[in-house]
């Protein structure tokens, strides 16, 4: 939703930029083969799953290490949905981002109370402790977890038309709803308090802000976010376990956040595409040197770790404000 | 022998002083005097090195002062109790004092410099197990005060002691300073809001006004200079 | 009976651990303000030079002073060299803690993959000292060997060192005020950045200490994705956080409260339940008290 972001851009203009968009991944989806069109599904999940985390922290000031949890929520909704009352798949994902955002209403009441450290605490047991509980209902299928099918695609998209493709599609057009949508909140009043509790959790209270209320709010949006990212996530995988949720997801998705740059949605792009590409650079990299497993083995992680220590020093505010500080002096 | 030439201190975009330039002898008290945000205690922080100048030079005998860390200012004898009763309140009294000569690395010229300031305020003799949060405005002070001087410092920067403070104990303060001032032989330079009271006490004067010096000059010349009364005394 | 009290030697043994790492994680907070998560890799880190030390010396006994040191000397570095000017340049505002978190998580990544690189697939043995059979009482055997007396031996003492350091000595009295008000500090002539660093020497060998002591209490073994470590780390994180993130008492506290609750449900619930309990438990303790066990309300900075 890369370049789609300036103060002077009109909703028509950004309209257009969505659109545009929409097209292109249209017109690359008939070009690319179904491993490619697998992973540009996977990126759409990850935009939605980092904007959820940069609507929190970027733009409300709240930290969470637990999103990875609220995704395994929407997940398991949004199969249970499917397989208890036979829904169609739209009606899965919003119940997926309804009883996400519930949870997350519940947990951002919790959140409310707490600063720094504590919310970080919290949120990390909440992303470890979460998943392991699916154990102890047989409903939620255990450790085999259960499946989530989104269906073939429709017949009338022609007999060549393939399964990750339509997965593509769906994905990408639940990406570009949920980005409009934050955009347009984020620009409403409730987006404009976030800000403004951000800067100055005392100045935002004198001016008639209610702290409590607009942080649990900030929660909840994100919350409902990170369901749909769960529920697309199960979607493309055709399935819903507790091992698709480990606290390395939520790591991965802050870490999406701080590549894309926290401050600002218009970077999403950035960690989304990195988190997908970086493991195959660096399969790439270590068949071309050596086809040392180990090697294979270590590299994403050492990559990823290294250029988000890189990001946090160089371009703390992400690679969007620093390409847009630069060019302003 | 504080030397300040031209002193120039930025916040970011806003300049909060504006070449100042100020010079004290040794053994004399100087109070600086000023409105809120007339940049008194700028000045105090550039001097104690926790404020960075923009231009300009400041000598202490023949120290540079600026571009020195406070840890290092003090080793040389400067000294700066910092605004709102700067004390740790988790630690005890006897805690805050020790902390002002840890740097020295002497058990025992600590212990002595604790007995003399206990001498200057017995108050604080009496309270030295207590932790720091439970004493009073003024006893806090004294403490602030105390701990400066567990450094044996030549230079004392003093930010607003009477902050807060009931008027009888501010007086109280204040004679104490004055007393330290000439049993020591310290140079102190003092700031304050409380402008009758510090130019009482002070050999000499200095006002500033909106990151300049407005008036300079002995402190009992100030007390009775007529601008000085209407927009600082009050009268 | 005899079950139950077995449970909470196992548990007190766990929590003495969590304790340790708690400690580190206190101790980075209160020097820097800093969610250290990079504690966990310099925790692994420290005992795989535990393992090296023992396998060339062969004595326990070198290797865990060994593997402090290293865990001290890796901690500082990674203060001096990457926090430092990391803070330096945020100008420590405390309600920016989102990036430091994110740069220890970076540096826990790399601390891993280094592990990886240098050991592969090779995994470092930390054979025991002591027997971990359990003594017999009345002809059944308990849950408290040589092996535990020895892990909660080690965590007493280096609890009452710590004690010691930080209540009578002067570097304790800089340490405890550099955390409380590093200006004051500074102007009292503490030179507040190195005892910062030393912050975080003390930090990463408490956390080596924890390290050495999980493996011997666990598998014995250790390798870079060891789950034993996420462990250590996650609970000796949410331990801290109950204690009140300030409090070394507290630390030791949480630690204690969690892993002996943690016992008590494995024991008798099972072993899904645990993660969600550690959960259930920070919420119900921050509920009661948002600032901790021993947290100071509306505590400072916080």
């Amino acid at each position: 939703m890369g370049a789609v972001h300036s103060r002077h851009i009109t909703n028509k203009h950004r309209f257009v930029g969505f659109a545009l968009i929409g097209l292109v991944v249209y017109i690359l989806s008939n070009i690319v083969d179904e491993w490619r069109a697998y992973q540009g599904a996977t990126v759409a999940v990850f935009v939605v799953a980092i904007a959820s985390i940069i609507l929190l922290t970027g733009y409300s000031g709240q930290i969470s290490l637990g999103h990875g949890a609220l995704l395994a929520i929407g997940a398991y909704t949004a199969a249970l949905t499917q397989i208890y009352f036979s829904a169609p798949i739209w009606i899965c994902f919003a119940t997926a981002v309804l009883m996400t955002a519930l949870v997350g209403a519940i947990l951002g009441m919790a959140a409310a109370r707490l600063s720094g450290p504590y919310l970080a605490g919290t949120t990390l047991a909440f992303a470890v402790g979460l998943p392991s509980i699916a154990n102890q209902f047989s409903i939620l299928g255990g450790e085999q977890g259960i499946s989530f099918d989104a269906g073939w695609p429709p017949l009338s998209l022609g007999e060549t038309f393939t399964q990750y493709k339509w997965f593509l599609w769906i994905a990408t057009l639940a990406a570009l709803i949920s980005m409009w949508w934050v955009q347009n909140i984020l620009r409403s009043r409730y987006g404009r308090g976030w800000r403004a509790l951000k800067s100055n959790e005392v100045a935002a209270e004198l001016s008639g802000i209610t702290i409590g209320r607009s942080k649990v709010l900030a929660f909840t949006v994100s919350a409902g976010i990170a369901g749909l990212a769960g529920a697309l996530l199960a979607m493309t995988v055709n399935n819903v376990s507790p091992s698709a949720f480990p606290l390395a997801l939520s790591f991965s998705i802050a870490t999406g956040a701080v590549l894309s740059g926290v401050s600002t949605l218009g970077g999403v792009m950035i960690g989304s595409v990195a988190l997908v590409a970086i493991p195959l650079i660096a399969s790439s990299i270590s068949d071309r040197w050596s086809g040392s497993e180990n090697l294979e083995l270590l590299l994403p992680e050492f990559i990823v770790s290294a250029l988000l220590v890189l990001t946090v020093f160089l371009a703390p505010k992400g690679p969007i404000e620093k390409f847009r500080s630069r060019h302003s002096k | 022998m504080l030397r300040i030439k031209n002193l120039v201190v930025d916040h970011g975009a806003i300049r909060a002083l504006h070449g100042v330039s100020i010079s004290i002898e040794k053994g004399q008290l100087a109070a600086v005097i000023g409105a809120n945000g007339a940049g008194k205690t700028t000045l105090l922080r550039t001097l104690s090195g926790l404020n960075k100048a923009t231009d300009g030079s400041a000598t202490w005998g023949d120290l540079n002062i600026l571009h020195s860390k406070p840890e290092s200012l003090v080793r040389h004898g400067i000294s700066h109790v910092s605004e709102g009763k700067s004390v740790i309140p988790e630690l005890t009294v006897s805690e805050n004092l020790e902390l002002g000569a840890l740097w020295r690395r002497n058990r025992k010229e600590s212990a002595q410099s604790k007995k003399e300031v206990v001498d200057l305020f017995p108050r604080l003799g009496e309270r030295l197990s207590q932790r720091a949060d439970s004493l009073s405005g003024g006893e806090r002070q004294m403490l602030a005060i105390g701990r400066s001087m567990m450094a044996k410092p030549q230079l004392l920067l003093l930010d607003e002691p009477s902050l807060g403070l009931a008027p009888l104990v501010v007086e109280q303060i204040f004679q104490s300073i004055r007393d330290l001032t000439t049993s020591l032989g310290l140079t102190v330079l003092l700031v304050e809001q409380n402008a009758m009271g510090a130019l009482k006490i002070a050999d000499i004067g200095i006002v500033l006004n909106l990151g300049s010096i407005a008036a300079t000059g002995s402190a009992a010349a100030l007390r009775d200079d007529p601008a000085v009364r209407a927009a600082y005394l009050g009268f | 009976m005899f079950e139950f009290f077995n449970t909470l030697l196992i548990g007190i043994t766990a929590g003495s651990i969590y304790s340790l790492m708690a400690i580190a994680i206190v101790l980075v907070w209160r020097s820097t303000r800093v969610v250290n998560f990079a504690a966990g890799g310099i925790a692994l880190a420290s005992t795989f030079v535990g393992t090296t030390i023992l396998e060339i010396t062969g004595s326990f006994w070198i290797a865990l002073p060994i593997a402090m040191l290293a865990g001290a000397a890796l901690s500082a570095f990674i203060e001096f060299f990457f926090l430092r000017p990391l803070l330096k340049r945020s100008g420590e505002k405390t309600q920016e803690i989102f990036l430091p978190i994110i740069a220890t998580l970076g540096i826990l990544g790399i601390i891993k993959s280094v592990l990886q690189f240098v050991y592969g697939d090779r995994i470092g043995v930390l054979t025991p000292p002591l027997s971990d059979r359990g003594f017999i009482v009345s002809g059944e055997s308990i849950a408290l060997s040589p092996l535990r007396l020895m892990i909660l031996g080690i965590v007493l003492l280096l609890m009452i060192v710590l004690t010691l350091v930080f209540q009578r000595t002067n570097l304790g009295l800089s340490l405890r005020a550099a955390s409380f008000s590093p200006e004051i500090s500074r102007l009292s002539g503490i030179r507040v950045d190195l005892i910062r660093t030393l912050g975080w020497a003390i930090s990463g060998a408490a956390g080596a200490t924890a390290g050495i002591l999980q493996t011997t209490n666990g598998s014995g073994s250790v390798s870079p994705e060891a789950f034993e470590f996420s462990l250590l780390l996650v609970f000796g994180f949410v331990a801290a956080v109950i204690g009140g993130i300030e409090s070394l008492v507290g630390a030791v506290a949480g630690g204690l409260t969690l892993g002996v609750i943690l016992a008590i449900i494995l024991m008798y619930f099972g072993s899904s339940l645990v993660f969600f309990a550690a959960f259930v438990i920070l919420i119900l303790v921050l509920f009661l008290r948002p600032n901790g066990i021993v947290g100071v309300k509306g505590g400072r900075r916080a």
